[in-house]
């Protein structure tokens, strides 16, 4: 499993930079934060070559031309110099050495595994590919700190004005970006199990992982607050479009690993999230619904109006607002929440041993359904959206605030400024009012190293141990360039259970250089362990 | 809460005919502490918000994303 993470993006000295413009300044400031002595590790390219975006998991193929544009992402994006010089900040300070042939970076493959790259108007980082749901909330947070140290250095670079970075989901002016998780899935499991296995559960999984909203409506139409940032913008049941006509089920088919074996379930539904209790039990508990529909236990509750019910619970902060299930009965989003939660429970029972991840997950579950039912306030120390109403209602009791009013919009932005000074989520957890997970000590660690037991290891440690000789990589492959080779040498990946620590560390202690590892990896005994 | 109690130390005045009714505040006897830790919570946070709330959040505008 990953996570991708798009972040808003604002220079407020510079109001109208485009946007793609500040995007690559973060990619370019992060390369050069490692340049020295890294060579191609400051701009490993992406490899596109089995990148498949158009295919349909309901088994189908939507025609290049009649597909968005948006949903091209197969194709780089290309930024030249003559862009970046009409925005003001010559090339020459951030960009390094960039000309007509050698356009700024726009993507970077990291030695922990993960890339980070510009995605139409945004800058983005995805997560290495991790096993356990709190290792895809550390990378996830690693790359939190990737784009503050980014934007720490183009704070510090003369003629470059401060670049925002927020975790949110929206601008409250009618656009929305991404937050997407992503879960592989054995092929075997039908679609039609996945999408109605999900419907409800993602319906619901808001109260428990949402990030809270000022404003209802796309285009922020009504005054209140709501659970989700997202809820409004999804628009279909089930879908292959991300930027248009958002679906609860996205059906991208494209699993960027043995297609055969695996598809990858694209999510887009989530909230980006600040609190890493509730980015937690969103990836713990999508797991375990997952492993639910696999073994054909998943509870069988079937939505009326899937995203009328969407909706019409994220506008409810009570969690009182009730929805109706196909067989008649009335529901809270709670009251599926407690569903899907006792079907997992009794689901890890009858499998018999469970281990400590599941056991955490079902009791943090559980403690905060308990607690949400009690008196959602409460739960402020875990959940983001409860968080942030509870600082919103402090503002509105102390100053008379209505919803309307621009602090509380200001309340909500800046409590996703990835900065810890400026955002309101750090200053939260800096007087211990939000409860961690994780390290500070960890996520650093997890800048900088992969996971070890996916291919992220693997990705990560040739980029690292090879930053010369790597000059491409995607998730399911490696492209070397080695003196002694006529042709670039492909390594693919597409198997991301292997590639591990435990696979290669011994291959990659044991290379003298790049090409000693790639001849082993290609000839030797060594090939057992290839990914 | 009576309208009359509000106290405004925002930089833009407070609107009187779009305030919306505030919820009760928390029982009495936990009222105390917690009233200082709100007052100290909000002290901190006037002290970071971006300083005009209004052209702030007016001028973040995004293109679209996933």
């Amino acid at each position: 499993m990953g996570t991708e993470t798009e972040y808003g993006v604002l220079a407020p000295s510079l109001p109208s930079a485009n946007a793609t413009v500040l995007s690559s300044q973060i990619v370019n400031a992060y390369a050069a934060t490692l340049r020295t002595g890294a060579g191609n590790l400051s701009g490993t390219r992406w490899d596109y070559t089995d990148e498949a975006p158009l295919n349909d998991a309901r088994g189908f193929a939507v025609p290049r031309a009649a597909a968005d544009p948006t949903s091209l992402t197969d194709e780089p994006p290309v930024l030249d110099a003559e862009q970046i010089a009409m925005e003001g900040g010559g090339p020459a300070a951030l960009y390094g050495e960039q000309t007509q042939d050698n356009p700024v970076l726009m993507n970077m493959v990291l030695g922990n595994g993960a890339r980070l790259y510009v995605d139409h108007a945004h800058p983005e980082y995805s997560s290495p590919e991790v096993t356990r749901p709190r290792d895809a909330v550390l990378w996830d947070k690693a790359g939190d700190a990737v784009v503050l140290a980014a934007m720490r250095h183009i704070a510090r670079m003369p003629g470059f004005a401060p670049v925002h970075l927020y975790k949110n989901n929206t601008d409250n002016k009618g656009v929305s970006y991404g937050s997407h998780e992503n879960y592989l899935v054995p092929r075997s499991v039908p679609f039609g199990a996945l999408a109605s296995g999900l419907v409800p559960f993602f319906v619901s999984r808001q109260v428990i992982a949402g990030s809270g909203r000022v404003g209802i409506g796309t285009n922020n139409q009504r005054q209140g607050f709501q659970l989700s940032q997202r809820a409004d913008f999804f628009e279909t049941e089930v879908g292959l479009e991300t930027t248009i006509r958002r679906p609860i089920i996205n059906t991208r088919d494209e699993p960027h690993a043995v297609a055969e074996k695996y598809r990858r379930l694209h999510v887009i539904i989530g909230d980006a999230n600040l609190s890493e209790v509730s980015a937690l039990l969103k990836i713990g508990t999508t797991s375990l619904v997952l492993s639910m529909i696999e073994a054909g236990t998943a509870p069988a509750v079937e939505l009326r109006d899937p995203v009328g019910a969407l909706q019409a619970i994220s506008h409810d902060p009570s969690l009182e607002q009730l929805v109706e299930l196909t067989d008649g009965r009335m529901v809270t989003g709670l009251d599926l929440q407690e569903i899907y939660f006792e079907a997992a429970a009794a689901h890890s029972r009858a499998g018999g041993e469970t281990d400590p991840d599941t056991e955490d997950i079902l009791a943090r579950w559980s403690g905060l359904l308990g607690t949400l039912k009690r008196d959602p306030l409460e739960a402020a120390a875990s959940v983001d959206w409860v968080a942030k109403l509870k600082l919103l209602q402090a503002y509105r009791e102390r100053d008379g605030l209505a919803w309307s009013d621009a602090r509380l919009h200001l309340v909500d932005l800046q409590y996703s400024d990835m900065r810890p000074e400026k955002g309101l989520y750090y200053r939260l957890a800096a007087r211990g009012q939000m409860e961690r997970v994780l390290t500070d000590e960890e996520i650093a660690r997890a800048v900088t190293s992969p996971p070890d037991d996916t291919r992220a290891y693997f990705r990560g440690n040739c980029l690292t141990r090879f930053p010369k000789e790597v000059i491409g990589a995607s998730w399911d492959s490696i492209i070397f360039e080695l003196p002694s080779r006529r042709r670039l040498q492909r390594i693919p990946t597409r198997e991301p259970l292997r590639g591990t620590r435990a696979l290669t560390e011994e291959l990659f202690n044991a290379s003298a250089d790049a090409e000693d590892f790639v001849t082993r990896l290609l000839t030797g005994s060594d090939t057992a362990v290839a990914p | 809460m009576a309208t009359q109690d509000r106290r405004n130390t925002g930089t833009h005045p407070v609107e009187e005919e779009e305030t919306e009714a505030v919820p009760p505040p928390a029982a009495e006897a936990e009222a105390s502490t917690e009233t200082e830790g709100v007052d100290d919570l909000l002290d901190e946070i006037d002290g970071v918000l971006e300083s005009n709330a209004e052209e702030f959040v007016r001028g973040f505008i995004q293109k679209g994303g996933q």
